[in-house]
């Protein structure tokens, strides 16, 4: 069970660009030094426009020095904490929690798989240190757009040397999942991050290999989906409402704001609370959740509010309320 | 773990006798952290987080079904290595819905536990409690769960053994423990008094197992602490003046006394003894005699100990702002309190001393 996080403050002592989108911010936390675990996370306190809002990230290393690293990626096309993360210098006073994991390492399995895309290296990074420092038997195979935008790469080489393997979308080379799950140990585990497409690729490769489903490991960020983020109406006629979801916020979040009374908890996409029912779409709903199965999301029922987005067109929803 | 506890984490504590742990669930809390145990079909022993990751019911209250744990509350699944495989009402199952797994090792005929970071948790450092294997040595215990002290006053009882004279009068106590000199030694995981008590008559318990009247005795207590918390106590008696002291215990009689002591929460501990021996070790009859020595509805010697411990513990708990003060005879628990300090300090905790401070 993940621990209850604390808050804190912390001062941002450094930055460092690992790629052209992807920045390393050093943070020191005042008072005492929780050690992060692999897989551990730490929340910030972010500020988008007026609103103060949280956004998670993967601690980058042992990080035994006293300092949480952290990498975030450039996204202007996304909710806004990222390019909050960029506007910081050195110096800057940030709100910050003591680390939390949803993502733990389990020591012990006879092998492992680690499968990283794209920012998703930040977690799979600290875990094949950890690994490697455990003596355990381990690959792991990272894929990324183009060379430049290796986050880590050469720094994981140096720890775990040839059982890092590069899959470079420029050079055309993909990611076999079933081939790759039948190289594994029996009893081996296989930790995913990466983007949603990746996470599915993976997940149906394990399903057809029959292996147990509790040794498929996997981290969650709702940011990605199969369809770009862009703005979309949402009509309610239950409550007679329409509203409109800008890129740079959730479903979630914006039916919050215009007064729909919702009940949420991950926000994440993993437990399924704040999902709701479709009436009807004119575009295709991207859903970027764990939490309904593939044959739910094909019969389009119901969308986590918190992650899942529209694509193409607008969405007709209902709500809970039975009041109105 | 930064937190101020009297105890490190980054240890292995014994949480049951193997036999006592079958495939069903069993509840134990080590360290305060809550723990349910069980045996799996292929014999290896399981402990996991007593409480569901849904809503902290605690699992021990459920059932097993085959090697995984069915809540008691919603019928959520957990497998042996704590993660979710069930959850009810829903396609998917959350892929952050585990509970913790605390590493386990069986030796010695107990189970061990390690609450701390499972990164560090290597067998190898397991104490040494070969003692106990039912092998060379011969005798059955067992264990005061929940003794209500904290565990570092067991380690002071065991550590200085001048209290038989007073706590075990007429049994293993003797005017001559109270004369005698020792020595203390270390090294940086454990802690050593030796006693040696020659020319006396032996004590009742003595006199009766060496069975050689009249005769006049060199005694030894050779006590061996190893951090944070198992003690074994090498005693015995030789007739005087057959080269005992000098390594040659063949006119002797040989015993060794067992505690895994196991802090349950700062202030009660679980109390894993034996005494063992290795003279009459197929005499089934003293083996039972001597459990009941020890443990016999308030009559035992260490039944004398638990009323002398818990009622410690209640004058600490009433009196928090007065010092301990040690005497000569306190070198041994010293030495063990200084090696548990140094553990805690590597892993980042706060020593907790008791009573609250030292005297300045």
């Amino acid at each position: 069970m993940s621990k209850q996080v604390e808050w804190r403050k912390g001062v941002l002592r450094s930055v460092r660009d690992l790629t052209p989108d992807i920045r390393l911010f050093e943070i020191e936390p005042e008072g005492e030094f929780v050690a992060p675990t692999p897989g551990s996370h730490i929340n910030v306190g972010v500020q988008i426009g007026e609103r103060a809002d949280v956004r998670s990230y993967s601690v980058v290393g042992p990080c035994t020095d006293g300092l949480y690293r952290i990498a975030v990626k450039r996204l202007p096309e996304s909710r806004g904490g990222s390019l909050y993360m960029w506007s910081l210098v050195p110096g800057a006073q940030l709100s910050i929690s003591t680390p939390g994991n949803h993502f733990d390492l389990s020591l012990g399995r006879p092998e492992y798989l680690l499968l990283a895309g794209g920012i998703g290296i930040t977690p799979i990074y600290t875990m094949a240190l950890a690994l490697a420092h455990a003596g355990a038997k381990f690959r792991v195979l990272y894929a990324c757009r183009s060379r430049q935008d290796m986050a880590l790469a050469d720094a994981m080489r140096e720890h775990v040397g040839e059982r890092l393997q590069m899959f470079l979308d420029e050079e055309g080379a993909r990611v076999d999942h079933d081939s790759e799950i039948a190289r594994l140990a029996p009893g081996g585990e296989l930790y995913v991050c990466g983007p949603i497409g990746m996470l599915e690729a993976a997940k149906r490769a394990w399903q057809r290999s029959g292996r147990p489903v509790d040794q498929l490991r996997f981290e969650t960020f709702g940011n990605s989906g199969r369809f770009a983020t862009e703005a979309f109406k949402v009509k309610i006629p239950r409550l007679g409402m329409e509203v409109e979801v800008p890129p740079n916020k959730t479903m979630l979040e914006t039916l919050e704001t215009a007064g729909v009374a919702m009940i949420s908890d991950c926000r994440r996409g993993e437990c399924g609370l704040c999902a709701l029912y479709i009436i009807e779409t004119n575009g295709t709903v991207d859903h970027r959740d764990v939490f309904f199965s593939d044959e739910e999301k094909a019969e389009n029922r119901k969308l986590c509010t918190c992650v899942s987005r529209v694509a193409g067109g607008d969405i007709t929803i209902d709500t809970a309320d039975r009041a109105a | 773990m930064t937190e101020a506890r009297p105890f490190p984490l980054n240890a292995w504590y014994a949480a049951a006798w193997s036999h006592e742990i079958k495939h069903e669930l069993a509840a134990r809390t080590i360290c305060n952290k809550d723990m349910v145990l069980y045996r799996r079909s292929d014999g290896q022993v399981t402990a996991l987080e007593d409480a569901c990751w849904h809503r902290l019911l605690p699992l021990s209250m459920g059932h097993l079904k085959g090697d995984e744990v069915v809540c008691g509350y919603h019928g959520l699944v957990f497998n042996a290595a704590g993660r979710c495989t069930y959850m009810p009402a829903q396609k998917t199952i959350n892929p952050s819905a585990c509970v913790r797994a605390y590493p386990v090792a069986e030796r010695h005929r107990l189970v061990w536990v390690w609450p701390g970071d499972p990164a560090l948790a290597d067998p190898s450092k397991i104490p040494d409690f070969h003692w106990n294997d039912g092998t060379e040595w011969v005798g059955e215990g067992g264990t005061f769960y929940s003794l209500k002290c904290d565990y570092r006053l067991v380690i002071d009882n065991l550590m200085d053994l001048t209290h038989e004279t007073y706590v075990h009068a007429g049994s293993i106590g003797d005017e001559a423990i109270t004369s005698a000199p020792f020595d203390v030694t270390h090294t940086d995981r454990t802690a050593t008094v030796t006693r040696w008590m020659t020319n006396i008559e032996p004590p009742p318990f003595w006199a009766k197992q060496l069975d050689r009247p009249g005769e006049h005795v060199d005694r030894w207590q050779i006590i061996y602490f190893q951090a944070p918390s198992t003690v074994v106590g090498d005693v015995g008696v030789a007739v005087t003046g057959t080269g005992a002291p000098q390594g040659d215990r063949s006119q002797g009689v040989n015993g060794a006394f067992l505690a895994a002591i196991t802090p349950e929460t700062d202030r009660s501990c679980h109390y894993f003894w034996n005494f063992v021996r290795t003279f009459r070790t197929d005499d089934e009859q003293l083996t039972k005699d001597i459990n009941k020595a020890h443990v016999n509805e308030g009559k035992g010697v260490y039944d004398q100990d638990h009323v002398v411990l818990e009622a410690q513990q209640v004058a600490i708990d009433k009196n928090p702002r007065l010092p301990f003060y040690n005497l000569n005879i306190d070198a041994g628990a010293l030495w063990a309190r200084k090696l548990i300090d140094t553990m805690l300090e590597a892993e980042g905790g706060h020593p907790v001393h008791i009573p609250s401070e030292a005297a300045e």
